[in-house]
């Protein structure tokens, strides 16, 4: 709704915004802004907001005393393989209801997304049944495997609704042009797929970095990832306000970027095509 | 256009997806079902035989039911009141016109972004911690007595922790579907002056109504099974026991999986209750 407004009704708005955005944004800001304190500073009554000596000394006892890298690794390896997983397993699918629906194609995708609301603590023993007699529990196969099917049905939708956006008369006129199935799929479908699956593994990617139901019940020493490393932060040992926040800055930046990258698709992505 | 070779092609590229789904949801759910009515407790003699509907009475009639059930309620009620009241006014916030719009936009977004986990934490220990806390220091400030915020008022706590994480959520979906409204029509009302209020109560609420649906839907089905924002703070004590963390606690905490298993088949239930409606609204807008 673009709309002409006075300067100042636009400088009320920008105020009154900004100041709403700060506040909601102010939790994270006080947590990147601790971690690099000192624990007695980051404790100081009053609080010090800027004016404190800068230290990074706490991102490097962080890392030696809990191997934050490993448990980095765990989050990639977990978030990573199971979205790649479930876009391997989803292209197909997706594009075969897309490009040749049949009748059963809608009840087909609701189907799937009902699967996503089975509530994961009604299945909590099965699977953990099932992960100790395969020898799966802790470990990151498990895990990407567990992940992908929960996230499965999202991915589906969304690269559903990507692919029902290309036209289907491009397809016909390359096919005219007397293009094989292999040239049709390799030079007219996919570079119109791309943008559609690239948002799609963006947003998994989010969703699955962040689950911290199975990733905390499924896991212990060896293939814990940063969800499970910090909830090891909740029995403090002395003065720690510092060092908590310089593994929390820690787990949540590369998400956080990742995320202002992908809020357009969040909609999209999260609402399954209800919301545009 | 589809011919019947393309028609066996689809279906064999459906597949592995649908049968792996099929297996997801199939296998568990079976196995929750048949534990659901045997008395099981894998570390108390393991699988000690059939029990009818025992497991569904006493999950039902134990003490900790149904002030389970109202936790569950009053949280899941008191973020969603909070987080579609607090979405409008901040969708129709952020449409204005002003300056840095983008960058506002990313300040209200980020928190969606923060692992369950990491936000749980902070909130616990930096803002409502009873001694070095920043609510303890304010507090102290204006000479108040600090509070002791996830024990003496757990349950609002949560609900801000939890209305924190997903107000981002419902803000971008309501600032999404206002930005689909026609501002003709706005303007037109403006012209033939109506108020504001008036504009908001008869253009703008019934143009949300599908958009706050879908929000408080999608909402419900995450809420009804929060976990870790418990886990990491309260662990279910004073009073901030969810169903969800009920049946975390029958079966993993104290393995008595058959009462815990009765327990999954009542959530999986009240899930599919919601996610039926659910369902209804996305069907629709489907066009295949």
């Amino acid at each position: 709704m673009a709309r002409s407004v006075t300067p100042q009704r636009k400088a009320i708005n920008t105020i009154a915004a900004w100041a709403v955005g700060l506040v909601i944004f102010f939790p994270i800001l006080w947590t990147i802004l601790t971690s690099f304190k000192t624990e007695a500073q980051a404790i100081n009554d009053p609080p010090l907001f800027l004016f404190f000596d800068w230290t990074l000394e706490n991102y490097a006892v962080v890392q030696e005393r809990s191997n934050y890298m490993r448990f980095l690794w765990n989050s990639i390896i977990i978030a990573g393989g199971s979205t790649v997983l479930g876009i391997i397993i989803a292209v197909p699918a997706a594009w075969s209801m897309a490009f040749v629906p049949s009748k059963r194609t809608k009840d087909i995708l609701l189907w799937m997304l009902s699967t996503k609301m089975l509530p994961a603590v009604g299945v909590l023993y099965p699977i953990y049944l099932i992960f100790i007699r395969m020898g799966l529990l802790d470990s990151r196969a498990g895990l990407v495997i567990v992940l992908m099917l929960i996230n499965l049905p999202i991915i589906v939708w969304m690269l559903y609704t990507y692919f029902k956006e290309i036209p289907g008369e491009i397809l016909e006129a390359a096919r005219m042009d007397g293009a094989s199935l292999k040239e049709e799929i390799l030079y007219v479908l996919t570079p119109m797929a791309i943008p559609g699956i690239a948002s799609t593994l963006l947003l998994n990617i989010i969703l699955a970095w962040n689950e911290a139901f199975w990733t905390l019940n499924l896991t212990a020493a060896q293939a814990a990832p940063l969800t499970a490393f910090i909830a090891s932060y909740s029995s403090p040992e002395g003065l720690f306000y510092a060092k908590l926040s310089a593994a929390s800055t820690m787990a949540i930046a590369p998400i956080l970027i990742l995320g202002w990258f992908s809020q357009k698709q969040l909609v999209r992505g999260l609402t399954f095509g209800a919301v545009k | 256009m589809a011919t019947q070779h393309s028609r066996s092609a689809a279906r064999i590229m459906m597949a592995p997806a649908v049968i792996l789904l099929l297996g997801w949801m199939l296998v568990p759910l079976t196995m929750t079902v048949i534990f659901s009515f045997k008395k099981y407790l894998p570390l108390r003699g393991g699988d000690l035989g059939w029990v009818g509907f025992d497991n569904y009475v006493r999950f039902v009639s134990s003490s900790t039911f149904w002030p389970s059930v109202q936790a569950t309620l009053v949280i899941v009620g008191g973020v969603l009141a909070i987080t579609v009241v607090f979405g409008v006014l901040l969708a129709l916030l952020l449409d204005q016109p002003m300056w840095g719009q983008g960058v506002v936009r990313i300040l209200v977004i980020a928190p969606f972004f923060v692992m369950p986990t990491v936000s749980a934490l902070v909130w616990k220990n930096i803002f409502m911690d009873p001694v070095n806390g920043l609510f303890a220091h304010l507090w102290k400030f204006f000479g108040a007595e600090p509070i002791s915020w996830l024990s003496e008022a757990s349950m609002p706590s949560i609900i801000l922790i939890v209305s924190w994480q997903w107000l981002p959520f419902a803000t971008l979906i309501l600032l999404t579907a206002m930005q689909s409204l026609d501002s003709e029509q706005l303007e037109a009302a403006e012209m033939d002056g109506a108020s504001p209020l008036a504009r908001f109560g008869y253009i703008v609420l019934p143009h949300l109504g599908r958009a706050i649906t879908v929000v408080v839907l999608i909402q419900t089905i995450f809420l009804l099974s929060i976990f870790a924002e418990i886990f990491v703070t309260t662990q279910g004590a004073f009073g901030t026991r969810t169903l969800t963390y009920l049946i975390f606690q029958r079966v993993l905490e104290s393995q008595n999986i058959g009462l815990g298993s009765a327990g999954g088949v009542y959530a999986i239930i009240l899930a599919n209750i919601v996610a039926a409606f659910l369902m209804r609204i996305v069907g629709k807008n489907l066009d295949t």
